[in-house]
């Protein structure tokens, strides 16, 4: 199948200083990719670069994206308006200040369908109820007039859902969806994910949260100070780590299943990406580093079929790592 | 508008407009017709011709309550027209500045320091003097005084606005410039410059009596409130009414918008939502 979405080696920088540098990544129709890393590690940002909705002061400085074979970089803002909403669309990690204020929800979702199907304004209405039904808002036909404050997290978070998928587009790009969501609210709220993904909707997951990412997205892509550091199926990267970091990361995160497992954290902090450290920018916190870590920076090599890591040492990290077990992640 | 402050300033504020409107039709005197024998006379005298003068005349005999109820069109409608077509010019060029920044910015936002950087009184005086007496000019003056408070305010909620998230999330889902400001940004910028608009009632019909005051004002057959006051400031030791009562009415109606823009503030839902967050 070919790719819906092809992002080759992306570098976004503000001015000289690269805040992604060199990110690969490609998704197909219906699939689901999930983006992890730290916050600063660029993932927000590789997302953004898709859009063409880089801050003012960013830029694109190298490298491709392609949608549906067709290069971004290249359209013009007006194809690009043209793209979004209808072919693409984004969530946001706090739903209260993703939607406006000043208007009522019915009226934000109701105007996707006036602008974008030139709707009368009773029908965008009757489908914006249908749409808030959809997404499993109780009540809608009242609550359609309502403003975001009114809402609590979980229900604003689906009436932004509601609004992304209004248009029926191919991709969604979904930043922290639950992030700002309490955990029943936010399993609510992956189930809906779950059941348009089954419906053949692509995504893209940037999560921190390894278990959001587990219980969503096929593949994944670990970001570490704006590069790729490992990728693969989420199944194989979660039992099999290849990169110390990825490695550090399950050690990091609470575990439901295996409680008796000891929570080490990674040590250190994630670098400063205006001074990063010579040869892998991982290095000063990684327990496999050697001399050679400080001076050659890896490259993302594929070590197996479907599975890349840019860890020199990556053999040895996945023998340590399938030693002991990561999959109640 | 809850409190009784705002209802008792729209209460006056209504009195004014109506009496702005309707009263120079039911005046019992012309505003201008003068009575060389009836000069100076305190308030509540009876003229030679046999009538009465309820807030006494002036120091040519026209009686003083019908030019305060003349003049009360002039000034209400100098302070309105430049506060609205001030307050237009800056909401467009505060939105364009504080959306798209950058040159334009720099542009809009150092003509306006250069403009604020000079009394705008002085410069007012400059631009009724340069386009003569009439009430258009005035009008004109004052808005071209009045519109870099406007603008400065609008660009501010602008540039706070410009980056919230709902901002990118309306152009993910495909919106484009025009709607953004219009749809996104416009209403933050409501609250604050409907507050600024308020200020700016008071402050323009005071600007107003200042030009009129000086004679660069509305032509002496139209009274204004400032002329008045300017007439009778030669007679304050000896006829003080003449001065005082445009000068209380001037006063009352710059306190009651006042009041009226505090409680326009307090009152917004906007700043509720912003406590809550």
């Amino acid at each position: 199948m070919s790719a819906l979405l092809e992002v080759t080696d992306l570098v976004v920088a503000f001015g000289d200083v690269r805040a992604v540098r060199g990110v690969s990544f490609s998704l197909s129709e219906g699939e689901t990719l999930a983006i992890v890393g730290e916050s600063g590690s660029g993932k927000s940002l590789s997302s953004l670069a898709v859009l063409g909705l880089l801050p003012a002061q960013a830029r694109v400085e190298s490298g491709e994206i392609r949608w549906a074979g067709e290069d971004v970089s290249a359209m013009s803002e007006r194809e690009l308006r043209a793209l979004r909403g209808e072919q693409l669309s984004m969530i946001f990690q706090d739903p209260l200040s993703a939607l406006n204020p000043s208007l009522t929800v019915g009226y934000q979702i109701a105007e996707m369908f006036r602008r974008r199907r030139g709707l009368r304004r009773d029908e965008a209405r009757r489908r914006a109820v249908e749409a808030m039904t959809e997404v499993g808002i109780p009540d809608a036909a009242r609550r359609v007039g309502a403003y975001p404050h009114e809402f609590s997290g979980g229900m604003r978070q689906r009436v932004m859902i509601a609004m992304a998928l209004a248009l029926e587009p191919r991709l969604l790009i979904a930043d922290e969806p639950t992030t700002a969501l309490d955990v029943t609210v936010q399993a609510q709220i992956l189930r809906l994910l779950r059941h348009r993904q089954r419906e053949g909707l692509a995504m893209v997951i940037i999560s921190h949260d390894l278990g959001v990412v587990a219980r969503t997205a096929r593949s994944v892509v670990v970001m570490y100070a704006g590069q790729a550091v490992e990728s693969g199926t989420v199944a194989d990267v979660y039992i099999a780590p290849a990169h110390p970091y990825t490695l550090g990361l399950l050690d990091a995160s609470p575990s439901a299943r295996d409680s008796n497992r000891e929570i080490r954290p990674i040590d250190g902090y994630p670098p400063d990406i205006t001074a990063l450290p010579t040869g892998c920018a991982f290095h000063p916190r990684c327990p496999f580093a050697r001399e050679r870590c400080r001076t050659e920076e890896p490259d993302l090599r594929e070590f197996a079929p479907g599975r890349s890591s840019a860890c020199h040492y990556a053999e040895e990290v996945l023998a340590r790592g399938a030693a002991v077990d990561h999959a109640g992640a | 508008m809850k409190s009784k402050a705002a209802k008792a300033a729209t209460g006056v504020l209504a009195l004014f407009v109506l009496v702005a409107v309707f009263g120079p039709m039911l005046a019992p005197y012309d505003s201008v017709a003068t009575g060389v024998s009836d000069r100076l006379l305190p308030p509540g005298s009876t003229l030679s011709d046999g009538s009465f003068a309820l807030l006494g005349t002036d120091q040519l005999g026209r009686d003083v309550f019908a030019q305060v109820i003349a003049g009360s069109r002039i000034s209400l409608l100098v302070a309105v027209t430049v506060v609205v077509v001030g307050g237009l010019i800056g909401l467009v060029l505060g939105l364009l500045a504080g959306y798209y920044g950058g040159w334009l910015d720099t542009v809009i936002s150092r003509v306006g320091d250069m403009q604020l950087a000079f009394p705008s009184i002085l410069l007012a005086i400059l631009l009724a003097g340069a386009l003569g007496p009439s009430l258009t000019n005035v009008i004109i003056a004052l808005a071209v005084t009045r519109w870099v408070i406007f603008a400065r305010v609008v660009r501010g909620s602008a540039l706070s606005t410009r980056n919230r998230e709902f901002v990118d999330s309306a152009r993910v889902m495909g919106a484009g410039s025009v709607r953004i400001m219009a749809r996104y940004i416009y209403p933050s910028c409501v609250q604050p410059l409907l507050v600024a608009a308020t200020v700016q009632v008071g402050l323009t019909m005071v600007a107003e009596a200042a030009l009129s005051f000086l004679g660069l004002g509305v032509p002496i057959d139209q009274a204004s409130w400032g002329s008045t006051i300017a007439a009778g400031r030669d007679y304050l030791a000896s006829a003080w009414w003449i001065a005082a009562v445009p000068g209380i009415a001037l006063t009352l109606v710059v306190i009651c918008v006042g009041v009226l823009g505090d409680s326009a503030r307090d009152g917004s839902d906007n700043t509720k939502v912003a406590v809550v967050r």
